[in-house]
């Protein structure tokens, strides 16, 4: 059970970027996706700062080609754009010819939608066409359809900020398992009031750009965003001698047990994921080159994370980065959007800068690389933790 | 590959099921399109400072995880793996109506934190202080099912020895109401002896929760065997005879050695056909038996379809209330549970006498 999967195409759609072209370039060129928001009217405008991505739900129908009379809420319409990028690069022509599986993960599914008809649905029958697509599994199902996928698995994984890292980890497993030939796995959350004003009730949103890891840190940037991988069977890869882009090497969930949604403050659930996934791997941690750090930039977060990091790597810390302050916290779809940073990372050989950084953290020593960084990287951890004390972890390689 | 056993069931319902003592000895019936459950006494197994705070459908899996693991005589269990189809409602809508109402003002986290879809999940594993595997599903009526092909792979594969599985759904106010709108819900009341004679679209919407220790290791207390679970996102009807014969060869089994299919006829004139292809198909001379005119229609009422299949393979017995025909059997020693919900969703499972 130590062999790594083979992932054969990605996709993303985020506030720095419409698809992963785009996205690695603004990675590379120091590009913030972080702005005022202007999609939703809101009373928190001027409270709060999120990464939104640039595009209208009109424009995404339109790249979909949907006609008017469609039910997709955003998060359906991000997943779908970048779930079909993602099979695009995996070059699958025809969807159903291995048994092909889809495991998408969500948070606000269409709550977008619900938020804003809520009581109208009672006085207005054209919008009730979303009241079956509020249950998160159906943004799921319209991907599906999206993808062609028909008369297979799928299903949806809501784990809060760590649901499309475990999407991921399970559709791994039904691959090593050989259920399935081929998966795919990611994650889609659109920006609504509802998780606006329920992070604002938690007072973790910054009212500026977030500074992960930094000891003023002052909270999280909410984002949007979509992505998907193609997950194969080494069958499938030898038969149709398809170009792999990385494997997923290890792969680790745990659970803090510790409070409802702080994390605790040694650590231990993020500690427990990442040495299951080092375990799953067969690997140690001085093999680990570089890690894509959750780093929301909530003051709970970050201590938190850093201290599991010391828990696992003691002495020989490598370097690790967190991407949040490019994108902000796009929750479900975070996991998702890393797994894709992490591979661009393995492919260029390159470590993207934490930015906003300005000053070490007290409790500890370690700091989070500041600057772009050149150097031959084989294998990245990628950490994603969330609400209910969900913590996991994943592993990618350029090695099987 | 290690067999997979259900080492213990606890399930609220419409009915009183979370006793096993008991097996569907008295039967409430229901006239409604909405019920609700039975509800244990919540305080036994809850502190009830903790309760206050906790919407039914928390309380539910607590207590009805609490149950399992107590029947499978287990203080602790390796993983935790929850379906859910529409999650923690009750407190989204209080917080949604509270935003909308006073325009994104005097919100408190409480409502908030609790609508998270892993609540149920994370509250168990909190209560227990179990730091292993902990998941969440949120598809539709393969909810449930999700969380048992997850277990069911680990625990195959030696990864974990006992596994807490479970599905739970509660009724929240708006989302009755709007369901109600798009005629998801039936219109009139419904008497449970006569939900299959309704001839009206829609199903009577209910809640509950069904949580089973599921465990590589075979012990006293064993119902059942899982032989095999699968989904399907769609299926036409066409292609459901032949679908169902795949899985059961699959499975090396012949049509006949099905004892007992169960099905999910929730009463509803424009999906039942589903069911209808199979019981006047391909299962014709097999003893059918269905339980939705007992626990209503939610996203993981399936729960309550394993429930009921692990008691009728442990006791041996069927009541009279779930049969749609009477077949001579001697033995039960494989059932076959199928459901779908509104034409999607499909799943079948297949479980055996251990």
């Amino acid at each position: 059970m130590s062999k790594g999967v083979a992932i054969t195409g990605m996709g993303v759609i985020s506030a720095i970027g419409n698809n992963v072209a785009e996205n690695y370039i603004s990675l590379v060129e120091e590009k913030k996706g972080i702005s005022r928001i202007s999609r939703i009217d809101t009373v928190h405008h001027d409270a709060i700062m999120v990464g939104e991505i640039n595009l209208s739900n009109e424009n995404l129908e339109k790249t979909l080609g949907l006609t008017p009379e469609n039910n997709y809420p955003r998060t359906a319409l991000l997943g779908a754009i970048a779930a079909k990028e993602a099979v695009k690069n995996a070059a699958i022509d025809d969807i159903n010819e291995y048994r092909t599986g889809l495991i998408s993960s969500t948070s606000v599914g269409g709550m977008d939608m619900t938020e804003q008809y809520y009581y109208k649905y009672f006085e207005d029958s054209e919008c009730q066409k979303y009241i079956d697509s509020h249950h998160i599994g159906d943004s799921t199902k319209k991907i599906a359809e999206q993808l062609g996928i028909q008369e297979s698995f799928i299903t949806t994984i809501s784990t809060a900020c760590s649901s499309a890292a475990n999407a991921i980890m399970f559709g791994a497993r039904l691959i090593k398992s050989g259920k399935l030939d081929r998966v795919v796995v990611g994650g889609a959350d659109c920006l609504s009031k509802f998780t606006i004003n329920g992070f604002k009730t938690l007072m973790i949103l910054s009212d500026t750009y977030s500074t992960p890891f930094d000891e003023h840190r002052k909270g999280l940037n909410l984002g949007e965003a979509a992505a998907f991988l193609v997950l194969e069977s080494d069958e499938v890869v030898k038969a149709q001698n398809k170009k792999v882009l990385a494997y997923l090497k290890g792969y680790g969930n745990a659970n803090d047990a510790f409070h409802q949604t702080a994390s605790s403050e040694n650590g231990e659930g993020a500690t427990l994921a990442m040495q299951k996934a080092l375990k799953i791997a067969d690997i140690s941690p001085n093999d680990i080159d570089y890690i894509n750090a959750h780093g929301t930039a909530t003051r709970n977060n970050d201590l938190s994370e850093g201290r599991a990091i010391i828990n696992v790597f003691g002495e020989n810390v490598p370097d690790f980065s967190s991407t949040k302050a490019y994108t902000g916290h796009t929750l479900a779809a975070a996991g998702g959007i890393e797994a894709v940073y992490s591979i661009l990372a393995l492919q260029n050989n390159h470590i993207y800068p934490n930015l906003n950084f300005k000053t070490q953290m007290e409790e500890f020593t370690i700091t989070p690389q500041t600057k772009a960084k050149e150097k031959e990287l084989t294998t990245v951890l990628s950490n994603s933790l969330g609400f209910g004390g969900n913590c996991s972890t994943l592993i990618f390689s350029k090695k099987a | 590959m290690s067999k997979v056993y259900i080492n213990s069931v606890a399930c609220i319902s419409a009915q009183k099921t979370f006793d096993n003592s008991t097996f569907l000895d008295e039967v409430i019936a229901h006239d409604s399109n909405v019920i609700s459950v039975v509800s244990p006494n919540y305080k036994e197994f809850i502190p009830p400072a903790a309760a206050r705070r906790m919407a039914k459908g928390i309380k539910m899996g607590v207590v009805a995880s609490k149950l399992a693991l107590q029947e499978a005589g287990l203080e602790n269990v390796d993983a935790i793996i929850t379906g859910t189809g529409m999650g923690c409602v009750v407190d989204s809508e209080k917080f949604l109506s509270k935003l909308i109402d006073n325009n994104e003002e005097y919100l408190t986290p409480t409502s908030f934190v609790q609508s998270t879809h892993n609540t149920v999940g994370g509250q168990i594993a909190l209560a227990i202080q179990c730091k292993g595997y902990n998941f969440t599903y949120v598809h539709c009526s393969t909810s449930f099912e999700s969380a048992v092909i997850d277990a069911k792979l680990q625990l195959e594969n030696n990864e974990e020895e006992n596994i807490l599985v479970g599905g739970v759904d509660e009724s929240g106010e708006h989302t009755i109401k709007v369901h109600s709108l798009i005629n998801h819900i039936k219109s009139e009341n419904v008497k449970s002896s006569e939900l299959l004679k309704s001839n009206t679209v829609g199903a009577v919407f209910s809640e509950g929760a069904s949580f089973f220790v599921l465990s590589n290791k075979k012990q006293n207390t064993s119902y059942a065997e899982i032989a095999d679970t699968q989904t399907f996102n769609t299926l036409p009807k066409k292609a459901l005879e032949k679908t169902a014969l795949d899985f059961l060869k699959e499975n090396n089994l012949e049509l006949s050695e099905v004892d007992v299919v169960i099905l999910g006829n929730n009463g509803d004139i424009d999906f039942d056909n589903y069911y209808d292809v199979l019981s006047s198909g391909i299962f014709k001379n097999t003893q059918q038996v269905y339980y939705k005119h007992l626990s209503g229609e939610h996203n993981t009422v399936s729960g309550f379809g394993f429930w009921l299949a692990s008691n009728l393979l442990k006791r041996q017995e069927i009541p009279e209330i779930v049969k749609l025909n009477q077949k001579d059997i001697s033995t039960i020693k494989t059932v076959l549970i199928y459901n779908q919900y509104r034409g999607e969703n499909h799943s079948f499972s297949l479980l055996r006498k251990c």
